[in-house]
């Protein structure tokens, strides 16, 4: 199976092209948000056709509503289909979550209760992704910060069972495991202990927003900031645990200078590097 | 147990400003309510900013906090249809003429309608230009030739001065006092990919017209010294050539 190669890479910004041409960093892959890429022409196609020419790609889509109670747009999957078709990008992955209900995107992801009723919801989505698609795609765990009376299964347990029923891989954020935990003030290795980690086949890393509630702090994903100290180091234990897996670093607010972003993907292959000299050793 | 349906239901209702939807919680439930405003926040203000991103002008004529706050208007009465933002906000310009509180700005729609061409012409898509050569051919047989023009070309008419409003109030530039008057724009993106507003005279306009509307370039000149007896078509055909935005069709020898 094609695979994004298990070194660095980052999100991509048009505003970074310039750069990205002049400087050729050395990353391991580009991951692209789908739904900018659905124009007929243009600006879009012609800075993914040049970046694509160099790099790996990872399509990620943010608009599919996996997690939707009503079926899949399916126009907006043959969309999905005709940028693989052209693309051909080493991996796809979407969200556990939804943004669009009766008609109306409502450009969030957002949280769905975790019960038998959304799980066989979920895995039949993913399913018909794969079919349409024809290809395994990566589902990622969200970032939450509300809970629901009606969850009844734990989010590692939901996401175990989609691996176990559907064949999908994973896209470990660890920074939404360091935001969720944090907001619901459980334990982010205890979460990391419970994940099924062989199914992952991309980490995700961003940086996130710090309020204060009276009950403690409530972190945001915001992909606004450079990666927090303690998701390096929930990173880092990962690593030691998987060995080394395509990083993204996802900077999709306030976006910075290009060397900026860069500096946090050199970090990650520091990172990357120590997980490949480990697992020689 | 309600069904995930009535679920979706009630929190999209509660994201676009109603009532913190049933079931919701949090380790305090005393902070659930603050806690769905994250989510509520993130909708109307992502939805915000993207709507700011496809009508920047507007925002820097109204300023940024009236813009959020019509915005939030806006995305309660015609949310997204689709996850592809760049296609959404083509009712923003007829929302901007009921809108009560921008009534004293009756410019307002027509730049927005520009911006929203803007946005269309950026995403139009690609089509091959006219060599010089095949362009000079064509033009020897003006009386059948027709031109088509690249996807991406609008023409749009108005009341008031569109173009000057607009392009007064690009980022480096210093608006300064106007007298309100009839203009037209040509929308278009270039060779370089990069979108363009051109101000048209009253013959460019009629010629520019004719051509999307396929009438035959002989046809479409008549028309335009008609209206406008200063209109040089040459000059028009060799900017409309360098731009790119005459392309081979059928028709084309």
């Amino acid at each position: 199976m094609i695979q994004l190669p298990a070194a660095a890479g980052v999100g991509f910004k048009p505003e970074h092209f310039a750069d990205i041409r002049a400087m050729s960093p050395d990353l391991g892959f580009f991951e692209i948000h789908a739904e900018n890429y659905m124009g007929a022409g243009g600006a879009p196609h012609a800075m993914l056709e040049a970046l694509r020419a160099d790099y790996a790609l990872s399509l990620h889509g943010v608009g599919l509503s996996i997690g939707g109670a009503r079926g899949l747009d399916v126009d907006h999957l043959k969309r999905l289909r005709a940028l693989v078709d052209r693309y051909q990008p080493e991996s796809f992955s979407e969200h556990l979550a939804w943004a669009s209900h009766g008609g109306d995107y409502l450009n969030d992801l957002l949280p769905l209760p975790y019960t038998p009723e959304t799980l066989s919801l979920v895995c039949d989505h993913v399913d018909q992704v794969q079919e349409a698609l024809g290809r395994r795609m990566l589902l990622e765990n969200p970032a939450t910060y509300v809970l629901f009376h009606d969850s009844t299964i734990p989010e590692a347990e939901f996401l175990r069972e989609v691996v176990r029923r559907t064949g999908c891989g994973l896209l470990l954020d660890v920074n939404n495991v360091f935001v969720s935990t944090t907001n619901h003030r459980t334990d982010a290795r205890r979460y990391l202990a419970d994940f099924p980690l062989e199914a992952v086949g991309e980490i995700h890393l961003g940086g996130h927003a710090e309020e204060e509630l009276p009950s403690g702090p409530l972190l945001i994903d915001n992909h606004g900031a450079e990666v927090a100290e303690p998701v390096w180091v929930l990173f880092e234990e990962v690593i030691a645990r998987t060995g080394p897996l395509p990083s993204l670093i996802e900077w999709d607010n306030d976006v910075p200078a290009f060397p900026v972003l860069l500096a946090d993907a050199v970090r990650a292959e520091e990172i990357l590097r120590k997980g490949r000299v480990d697992a020689v050793a | 147990m309600r069904s995930h349906e009535a679920f979706q239901t009630a929190f999209r209702a509660g994201v676009l400003g109603g009532d913190l939807p049933v079931g919701v919680t949090a380790r305090d439930p005393a902070e659930a309510a603050v806690r769905f405003d994250v989510y509520r926040n993130n909708v109307l203000h992502s939805l915000g900013r993207a709507l700011a991103s496809r009508y920047p002008v507007i925002e820097r004529l109204v300023g940024e906090a009236f813009f959020a706050a019509m915005a939030r208007a806006f995305v309660q009465a015609h949310p997204p249809q689709s996850p592809m933002l760049f296609a959404w906000g083509e009712e923003f310009p007829p929302f901007l003429e009921t809108f009560a509180p921008v009534q004293g700005l009756p410019y307002l729609p027509d730049v927005a309608r520009l911006e929203y061409a803007r946005g269309r012409a950026y995403h139009a898509a690609d089509a091959r230009p006219l060599t010089p050569e095949a362009l000079a051919a064509l033009a020897a047989s003006a009386d059948q030739a027709r031109l088509a023009l690249h996807p991406s070309v609008s023409v749009l008419a108005s009341s008031h001065a569109i173009y000057s409003i607009w392009a007064m109030n690009q980022p480096d530039s210093t608006p300064t006092p106007l007298d309100d008057h009839p203009e037209t724009a040509a929308i278009l993106r270039d060779r370089a990919l990069e979108v363009q507003v051109w101000l048209l005279a009253a013959g460019e306009a009629v010629f520019l017209r004719a051509l999307l509307e396929g009438h035959s370039l002989l046809a479409a000149a008549e028309a335009a010294l008609k209206a406008d007896p200063a209109f040089n078509p040459t000059t028009l055909l060799a900017r409309m050539q360098a731009a790119g935005i005459i392309i081979a069709s059928e028709e084309t020898p």
